[in-house]
């Protein structure tokens, strides 16, 4: 049996919930995570003893955790503080969900990078090619920004169009890091880092935690809220040329359509019918490589589609309505997820996207994911 | 003063690229059973496993693959450097190098051919660089 047939309209989102998202020296990881599991736990009307599931990402020890929560799962699975685990952490516990293993799984993602000066660079992320300065998953970006530049035309005006749209967004989430409105004008302005990106290309860093809870349709129905579920996933994960940590020579364009051809196969649904998209962007630049290689533009005009607000709600491909990693939250993914399940709630507010019925989550990285969300 | 930048970190595989670049020779691992060049160096060859690896001169010849300008220094050793050029190039035998363009780099472009030349940072150091092709 494929993993469509195992996955398709079989697992719910049944609880989401968050921390405030900022600088919280005090706290550690599990004093975050375990907020974010009370308030996903309250958010789907379950009882802790319910959770036999336990899934832990950027957080040191998931025993640790497990006391903290005061839990005996039947499941658990940790993975690394990589920015791209969440699309996989969430398609293994649905696997974990529809083989058996568990009935009700936590996954749990915490970042305490801000208030402990985590550093993107230089000795904290040691390579082969410190000597000769390159360093930084910017330093990566900016490369395959200016190479899309060559190549096909794309303008740092086009590119500040992402920032924008998400800065918008944030203004209207009450939960946002940032709440200033920006233009393509500021976009321009902004101080640089490794150019052509400069500060406003760059996701933020900020300590927070997110938790998902998810379960089988048969047992979600009977939770508080109505259910969110996975009707199709992507896959591909690609390490033969990341010699360059970070940098691709096709913009992960292969890699990426990929995923969205079988995501939307399994959902049955296409481009035209994803009512909000929620891309992982680390980097702007990342955003108009997804919407290359999900086919929501042809390759290469990226730059020309994003133009005059086309990621803006109202706009022809609402995207990362939350304010996304520029402008919400820096939790690697996770917060994109639980947008996606409040947009098909309805439980947006300002930020709301009219009749929104399928929302797909991508993140392009090394490890390439992709995930529609409907209702179940 | 005495050189600040970061150094290489050398290991049984890095050890014969650096000692290469001392000597001006740009070189790679190479596998002796499939030929296939690889950078940096691996403990069995990536394509077919073989631990039988070799080291050997590349041309020094490549396209410009990425570029970019540094206006942050990560290492103290770079403060008086920024903005620094960056620069990603794809070698003829295939990997792709982090390294800087040096030289006149108005005209860069992806796609430009370019050429090895080497920067005696030290006596003990000597780092690859590139510039535009002279013929291109």
């Amino acid at each position: 049996m494929s993993a469509a047939e195992l996955l398709r309209n079989k697992v719910s989102v049944v609880g989401v919930g968050n921390t405030a998202y900022g600088n919280f020296p005090e706290i550690d990881e599990y004093g975050l995570a375990a907020s974010a599991f009370r308030n996903a736990l309250e958010d789907s009307g379950l009882d802790k003893q319910q959770v036999d599931g336990l899934l832990v990402c950027r957080i040191p020890s998931y025993v640790r955790m497990g006391e903290v929560l005061g839990l005996d799962p039947r499941w658990t699975m940790t993975l690394p503080g990589h920015g791209r685990m969440a699309g996989m952490a969430i398609i293994e516990a649905a696997m974990a969900l529809v083989t058996g293993q568990a009935k009700y799984v936590a996954l749990m993602y915490a970042n305490i990078g801000r208030s402990r000066r985590v550093n993107y660079g230089g000795d904290e992320i040691p390579s082969f090619w410190d000597p000769w300065g390159f360093t930084s998953p910017g330093g990566a970006h900016a490369m395959m920004f200016q190479r899309h530049m060559d190549m096909y035309g794309t303008t740092t005006r086009q590119l500040a169009e992402v920032s924008v749209a998400f800065r918008h967004h944030a203004c209207l989430n009450p939960d946002a890091v940032m709440k200033k409105p920006i233009t393509i004008d500021d976009h321009e302005a902004a101080r640089r880092i490794v150019a052509p990106l400069g500060l406003l290309d760059y996701c933020l860093i900020n300590d927070g935690a997110v938790c998902i809870i998810l379960t089988t349709n048969d047992r979600a129905k009977d939770c508080r809220k109505a259910p969110v579920q996975i009707s199709g996933i992507g896959a591909r994960d690609e390490y033969r040329e990341s010699n360059i940590a970070l940098y691709t020579t096709d913009f992960r364009y292969a890699a990426v359509s990929e995923v969205g051809k079988s995501a939307y196969e399994m959902a049955g649904v296409t481009t035209s019918d994803i009512d909000a998209l929620m891309c992982y962007d680390n980097f702007s630049p990342t955003v108009l490589f997804t919407l290359e290689g999900l086919g929501f533009c042809p390759r290469g005009e990226a730059g020309r589609f994003v133009e005059n607000g086309t990621l803006k709600l109202g706009g022809r491909l609402p995207t990362n309505t939350d304010g996304g990693h520029l402008s919400n939250s820096y939790m690697q993914g996770w917060a994109l997820n639980i947008e996606a399940v409040r947009q098909l709630r309805g439980e947006c507010g300002k930020r709301q996207v009219a009749d929104c019925d399928i929302v797909q989550y991508a993140q392009a990285t090394p490890c390439t994911r992709s995930i529609i969300y409907t209702r179940a | 003063m005495s050189y600040n930048k970061p150094l290489p970190k050398l290991d049984p595989l890095t050890t014969p690229f650096w000692e290469h670049a001392r000597r001006n020779i740009l070189a790679l691992q190479t596998c002796r059973a499939c030929n296939d060049a690889h950078l940096p160096p691996s403990p069995v060859c990536p394509k077919c496993l073989s631990t039988d690896q070799d080291w050997k001169p590349a041309s020094g010849r490549g396209v410009l693959e990425a570029y970019a300008e540094f206006h942050r220094a990560y290492w103290p050793g770079f403060n008086d450097d920024i903005p620094y050029s960056s620069a990603i190039v794809r070698l003829e035998e295939g990997p792709l190098m982090a390294t800087n363009l040096v030289g006149d780099t108005t005209n860069a472009r992806v796609g430009k051919a370019v050429e090895v030349i080497f920067d005696i940072v030290s006596p003990e150091l000597a780092l690859p660089k590139f510039r535009l092709a002279s013929d291109d």
